[in-house]
């Protein structure tokens, strides 16, 4: 009875979370490129006693194909499953349509357990790639992004951002019994954790450029204030609080500086603090609103949302404070940019007739695309290898995350089991 | 025109009724935080019946001042106090003066539309308009405290009409 009970339970709790029973955020690929790359990903070979804690082979696969650029063989279709070069027929997979393979096992270690993986060029019977990778066991789905990753690289020739994080914040309740969470997960929604619990409202998580802390402004004091977070310790710091708004913290490239918002002088300006000396800054002067500010990856400017001219527009300003200049003219509303690492392609949310949408602008053209078609879409956060642009959006009146490839073409959306959600931030590189 | 149905054509309303609030601000009053309600700039069905026409209240006390109206709504983007407020909060206004040790805290917020760091300015623009019109009529600005929470506390009706607004907030007196 008590097995029926949980067998019950897996089973919601499996379709609840998708394909991780314990994946707060699942993933559904709307769209991908007009030709994807095929691939078959072939189910690895495990020899261990007892079933590893994770198909790693899966997860490789679904991070391949959330990524938009591959198309996935199915397993059922497969004739066989090799493990090694040596049991691969390559007429039979070339046959089947694919243009590369990956093949692995799975071995027991004294300390772990060791990976085996190869990927081969299907057309010239050629090995890209091959790897030994040895884990403790308990960071199987390490192992996997990182697998995923080199995959990624090695077909498309950009750098694979799936052994990264993505942090977000939660909201479950109403009233009284309202919530507030910052989640922490892996760039494919699993293995979230809570960073911190809040009965009031918590917002603008980042990321420092190294990866190993968070900013973010938390109301739990019943006033906004600024937090460092350090993830490793979970130790973290109340930066200096003013009166009115203490809002919008962005790391410079250093990690030295934090550009901020604060009213204490009347109204919102952009100020710099510095955090080592303590120092403060202001950047910019105007009655209207200055807000949302995000640096320039050489850390010599700072962008930022500003009311100067009537509506929401971004500006650039240098980041020992100047004249700012206006950057965005498409449209009446264009606020809270974030750059690509390169520095060349701004996303924005952008208003138009239908609503606020995720868009992007070259800065070397001037050439403006909006990215989506839903309505109510926010806090734009682009990969690490500039490919894909996360955000927040509504489905069905709910918060949920979606992602966008910068080109358009890939979308997905990562409907959540737990209340609403929003603000993702996504991490650097890791590794 | 007000009431056109598609986006386009309420946001070209919304901004020519916004101009037109500013200009008729500008011309009837020196404040520059009162605006008519008649300029609906949000031109949405949903209304505040009943928290317009304010409270039957003459003399204000300690014991009936939580009568009054202590939420105020405002129109989209916009931080002005409309005409209907203008009776409770003179009420709240001329007891915080009367009564130096009590003290309020001006709670701001927005609607969900536009981005959240932007609205918590917004709020924030909302909540320092009721204390200007507070201190104009002689409460010291050492009773009154502010605080934005922007779109992070829309009201419970999910309605972005009620959620535009600022909420009064006795902390003494």
């Amino acid at each position: 009875m008590v097995t029926n009970k949980f067998i019950k339970l897996c089973t919601l709790l499996m379709l609840l979370g998708g394909m991780q029973a314990n994946a707060e955020l699942r993933i559904v690929v709307d769209g991908g490129v007009e030709e994807p790359t095929n691939i078959a990903v072939v189910p690895f070979g495990w020899n261990g006693d007892s079933p590893l804690a994770e198909n790693i082979s899966a997860i490789v696969a679904n991070d391949l194909r959330r990524s938009g650029m591959f198309k996935l063989m199915n397993e059922e279709n497969m004739l066989s499953s090799p493990e090694s070069q040596a049991q691969i027929f390559f007429r039979d997979w070339r046959i089947s349509g694919n243009d590369f393979m990956l093949v692995g096992s799975m071995k027991p270690t004294a300390n772990g357990v060791k990976a085996t993986v190869e990927l081969f060029d299907i057309l010239t019977e050629k090995k890209i790639w091959s790897q030994t990778i040895d884990s403790s066991g308990s960071d199987l789905r390490d192992v996997a992004h990182y697998i995923a990753d080199e995959v990624f690289q090695k077909i498309t020739g950009i750098r694979g951002a799936f052994a990264t994080k993505v942090v977000y914040v939660t909201v479950q309740g109403r009233g009284a019994a309202r919530k507030y969470r910052l989640q922490m997960a892996d760039s494919d929604g699993a293995r979230s954790q809570t960073i911190l619990a809040s009965k009031e409202p918590i917002l603008s998580p980042t990321w420092s450029r190294d990866g190993q802390k968070l900013a973010y402004v938390s109301f739990e004091t019943n006033r906004p204030a600024i937090y460092i977070q350090h993830l490793s310790t979970g130790k973290r710091q109340k930066v200096q609080s003013f009166k009115g708004i203490n809002g919008a913290p962005a790391w410079d490239p250093t990690g030295n500086k934090l550009a901020l918002v604060l009213s204490k002088d009347g109204n919102p300006e952009i100020y710099v603090l510095n955090l080592q000396t303590g120092g403060l800054i202001r950047i910019t002067n105007h009655f209207g609103i200055d807000t949302e500010p995000t640096w320039s990856p050489d850390g010599q400017s700072i962008l930022f949302t500003s009311d100067r001219a009537g509506r929401p527009q971004i500006y650039r300003v240098a980041a020992s404070g100047g004249k700012p200049q206006r950057i965005t003219f498409n449209g009446n509303y264009n606020s809270r940019g974030r750059l690509t690492q390169d520095g060349r392609f701004l996303t924005m949310v952008h208003q138009d007739a239908s609503g606020y949408h995720i868009a992007v602008q070259d800065l070397q053209s001037g050439r403006l695309d909006i990215l989506t078609t839903s309505r109510d879409d926010e806090s734009p956060t682009i990969s690490p290898n500039g490919v894909v642009v996360m955000y927040a959006t509504k489905l069905r009146g709910r918060g949920v995350l979606a992602g966008v490839s910068l080109d358009g073409k890939i979308k997905f959306t990562m409907p959540s089991s737990l209340g609403e959600v929003r603000e993702p931030a996504w991490s650097p590189f890791l590794n | 025109m007000k009431k056109l149905n598609t986006t386009k054509a309420r946001t070209v309303a919304k901004f020519a009724s916004i101009t037109l609030a500013a200009l008729l601000v500008v011309g009837c009053s020196s404040s520059g935080t009162i605006k008519d309600d008649a300029q609906d700039v949000d031109g949405s069905s949903a209304t505040t019946t009943g928290v317009n026409n304010g409270s039957q209240i003459t003399g204000v006390n300690s014991a009936n001042v939580g009568d009054l109206q202590s939420v105020y709504y405002f129109d989209f983007d916009q931080s002005v106090i409309r005409s209907s407020a203008l009776n409770d909060l003179s009420l709240h206004a001329q007891f915080l003066a009367g009564n130096s040790n009590a003290a309020v805290r001006l709670e701001g917020h927005a609607d969900e539309q536009g981005t959240r760091e932007y609205n918590i300015a917004l709020g924030e623009r909302r909540a320092q308009a009721v204390e200007q019109f507070l201190v104009g009529r002689g409460v010291s600005s050492s009773q009154i405290d502010t605080i934005s929470y922007g779109e992070e506390k829309p009201d419970v009706s999910g309605l972005a009409t009620k959620s535009r607004r600022v909420e009064v907030k006795y902390t003494a007196k």
